[in-house]
């Protein structure tokens, strides 16, 4: 093979490699901030045991409901504080409603403040991740079961959980008429 | 003038054809140059109109010309004109012209594929200019394009923006391939990497950063379109995206992206300030050397465009410390261009001046984003009119500054006559006055907190707005006095030598002003 044709095929394939690697950022970024707990990102629900001599302390934890946009349901959460100790499991109650005349379809996405806390809040129920339809009028209520692992850094007293609800009846749609 | 390559006993059996297909077929290395040249100036006057409506909408506080829908759509295709229209066409022009010259080839090495990476590109352009006469308007969004501005709340154009961007990624590939191809070999017997010309040497760097960062630019507006269209939620929050991604994404292809728009203006003004101070250049080997870790380096500060965005503090402090460490490998190269013009015989030609001012104006720049890159300052900093006038000093008198040096430089050349040196002398006292009346007082309204991106403004920063504007509109139209310099010179002017400038060194001054259609088929021997 002559030597320029060598330098091309390098050359391309650098590009092809490349061009993978910029859709390959998209996992890393998440795994990333998924392991450091940057960005408040927290993993899906896991159950965690732990065994009986670790020493729980007390935190403060705040519940945050948000509404993105034009975003037309009632969101709230039971308690806006809640007085915890760390290792315990606690139970929050989400109420979803549907004010509107027509069906319409929402996901609710997590996120937890000080970033660096997230990775320490354990969800084990959780009704993010979720899409979730309501018909006009209804209203739906829904847990959040989560324990604060003890390790918690001492230097954290608040946790924010907060939740944004984002109206996606429209790309939902979509998809359903695209299958 | 011994050494003149005479090649023009073989140019009967393939000079250029003629009239129009002349150009569309050319695969000649100097043809396309000069296209590419040429289209590179004509966007820089569309890319330089668009700014004087910015001025003009800015020239008193309150509403003038423009709605605020349009003055975005100004403000974005300003910036993404000047850079993948003016900046980057013209440092490829260069490169084709002067490459395959300085390093003793007789063409670039894949002559077919070089002419295809510029004609698609006044297609890109086509595309993207069309988009202003269909319904929503132009893209608006600014030239970085965050999601979800330019995904859920963009104008329906948006779908004929990314496939310009896929065009004009191809044509940049494409044209780096070519490059790296030419460099690594074509290069005439006995040039080693180290005797390589400065400008081929940046060359070299910059086309890697471009095959580096231009497919990662393409996944980016593929994501985009996905996003948009396929339903996939890459930038959407809320399908479990992250719009923040967007910009991790597009940082990692824009930083380096800055520099490939200010590397080869190293090259250019090394080559210059050497000839003109009639010294060779001071530390060659460690002006190699500091291209490459600025290129290295500049992979690993992107997040430094994002401080503001929620980062933790490690990850603050890391931006900040490797984007401050690139300062070291410029200082190098200040410093070696100051020790080559340090007892040099300097003599002050239409180039040099450029150069000179380059130094002198591109260094402010540096030092501004030094200050930008402390990340506790640079939460007031951003988003200011400070970034602006940044921004500016490294690519007006920093990149276009180069262009302009580069073409005054191989003009007589490329034409066979000198340029008009009274003309020129104008062009440059008008250019460097007028380019800091415009940025200089953008460092002061922009630390007293003006925003960018903004058609309107507090009346606190009327007056130097105003001053700000008047720069601007004698900036550019001391430009319309660069294009009759060049059309002058094409048709009259003082017979050029070979060597053009007294000791000017490097293969391309012993080839024939002007240059011979075909250069260096029987290759030089380099000593
Ligand atoms: C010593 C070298 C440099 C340093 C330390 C530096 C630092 C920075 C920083 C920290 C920012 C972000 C400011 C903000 O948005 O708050 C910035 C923005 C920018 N820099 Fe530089 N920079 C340097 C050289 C350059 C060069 C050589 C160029 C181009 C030739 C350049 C072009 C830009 C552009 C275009 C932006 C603005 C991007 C935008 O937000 O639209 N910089 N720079
Ligand atoms: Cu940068």
């Amino acid at each position: 093979m002559k030597a320029a044709t060598k330098t091309n095929l390098k050359l391309v394939s650098l590009v092809l490699g490349m061009f993978c690697f910029g859709f390959a950022l998209v996992p890393i970024y998440d795994v990333f901030c998924e392991i450091t707990g940057l960005n408040g990102k927290v993993s899906g629900p896991t159950i965690t045991e732990y065994d009986d001599n670790f020493n729980s302390r007390e935190i403060k934890i705040l519940f945050v409901t948000k509404n993105n946009e034009n975003m037309a349901w009632n969101f709230t959460s039971e308690k806006r504080i809640l007085d915890a100790e760390t290792g315990t499991a606690y139970t929050v109650d989400y109420t979803f409603e549907n004010p509107t005349d027509y069906p319409m379809v929402a996901q609710a996405i997590p996120s937890v403040s000080p970033g660096k806390g997230a990775q320490y809040f354990h969800k084990t129920e959780c009704f993010c991740f979720e899409e979730q339809l309501l018909q006009p009028g209804e209203k739906l209520t829904m847990p959040v079961r989560f324990i604060i692992d003890p390790d918690l850094p001492d230097d954290v007293p608040v946790l924010t959980l907060g939740y944004t609800l984002f109206d996606i009846s429209e790309s939902h749609i979509k998809l359903q008429a695209s299958n | 003038m011994s050494a003149v390559i005479d090649s023009h006993s073989d140019d009967h059996h393939h000079g250029p054809a003629k009239g129009i297909t002349r150009w569309l077929y050319t695969t000649n290395h100097k043809d396309i140059g000069t296209l590419y040249l040429w289209f590179s100036f004509l966007m820089l006057f569309l890319g330089g109109a668009m700014a004087m409506v910015i001025r003009a909408e800015l020239f008193e506080p309150g509403s003038q010309i423009v709605s605020p829908e349009f003055y975005n759509q100004m403000l974005t295709n300003h910036g993404l004109i000047m850079v993948f229209g003016a900046v980057m066409p013209a440092f490829v022009g260069l490169a084709n012209w002067i490459i395959p010259m300085q390093i003793g080839a007789p063409d670039m090495a894949l002559p077919r594929m070089n002419n295809l990476s510029f004609w698609i590109l006044p297609v890109a352009f086509g595309i993207l200019i069309s988009t202003f006469f269909m319904e929503g308007g132009g893209p608006n969004f600014g030239w970085t394009f965050y999601a979800p501005l330019s995904t859920t709340y963009a104008p329906p154009t948006v779908t004929f923006f990314i496939f310009a961007v896929h065009i004009m990624g191809a044509s940049s590939i494409m044209g780096s391939i070519n490059i790296i191809t030419t460099i690594l070999n074509m290069r005439a017997p006995g040039m080693t990497f180290m005797k390589m010309p400065l400008f081929t040497w940046t060359w070299l760097i910059t086309a890697y950063l471009l095959i580096a960062v231009m497919p990662v630019l393409a996944g980016a507006v593929t994501m985009m379109l996905m996003d948009i269209h396929f339903g996939t939620s890459f930038f959407n929050a809320a399908g479990g995206g992250d719009p923040v991604l967007f910009q991790h994404v597009f940082w990692f292809f824009g930083h380096p992206e800055v520099y490939i728009m200010i590397l080869p203006a190293f090259g250019i003004v090394s080559h210059i300030i050497e000839t003109f101070s009639r010294k060779p250049i001071f530390g060659y080997t460690s002006m190699v050397y500091a291209i490459a870790s600025i290129a290295i380096l500049s992979f690993i500060v992107w997040a430094h465009h994002m401080f503001t965005v929620g980062m933790p503090i490690a990850g603050e402090l890391f931006f900040m410390y490797t984007t401050m460490l690139i300062a070291i490998p410029t200082g190098v190269k200040v410093f070696n261009w100051l020790s080559t013009m340090f007892k040099g015989s300097i003599s002050f030609e239409t180039p040099m001046l450029f150069s000179i001012a380059f130094v002198a104006l591109f260094t402010i720049g540096g030092l501004s984003g030094l200050m930008l890159a402390i990340a506790p300052a640079d939460f007031q900093y951003h988003d200011t009119y400070f970034v602006v006038a940044h921004f500016h000093y490294v690519l007006v008198p920093g990149a276009i500054f180069g262009i302009i040096a580069g073409v005054y430089y191989w003009l007589p050349k490329w034409t066979g006559n000198m340029y008009d040196e009274v003309l020129g002398k104008t062009h440059f006292w008008m250019s460097f006055i007028s380019v800091n009346i415009t940025f200089f007082p953008m460092h002061f309204v922009g630390l007293a907190g003006m925003p960018r991106r903004i058609p309107d403004y507090a009346l606190q920063f009327a007056d130097f707005n105003m001053v700000i504007s008047i720069g601007a509109f004698i900036f550019g139209l001391t430009q319309l006095l660069f294009l009759f310099i060049i059309l002058k010179s094409i048709f009259a002017g003082k017979q050029a030598t070979s060597e053009v400038w007294e000791g000017a060194k490097g293969l391309e001054w012993t080839v024939a002003s002007p240059a011979p259609y075909h250069t260096f088929e029987t290759p030089p021997e380099v000593k």
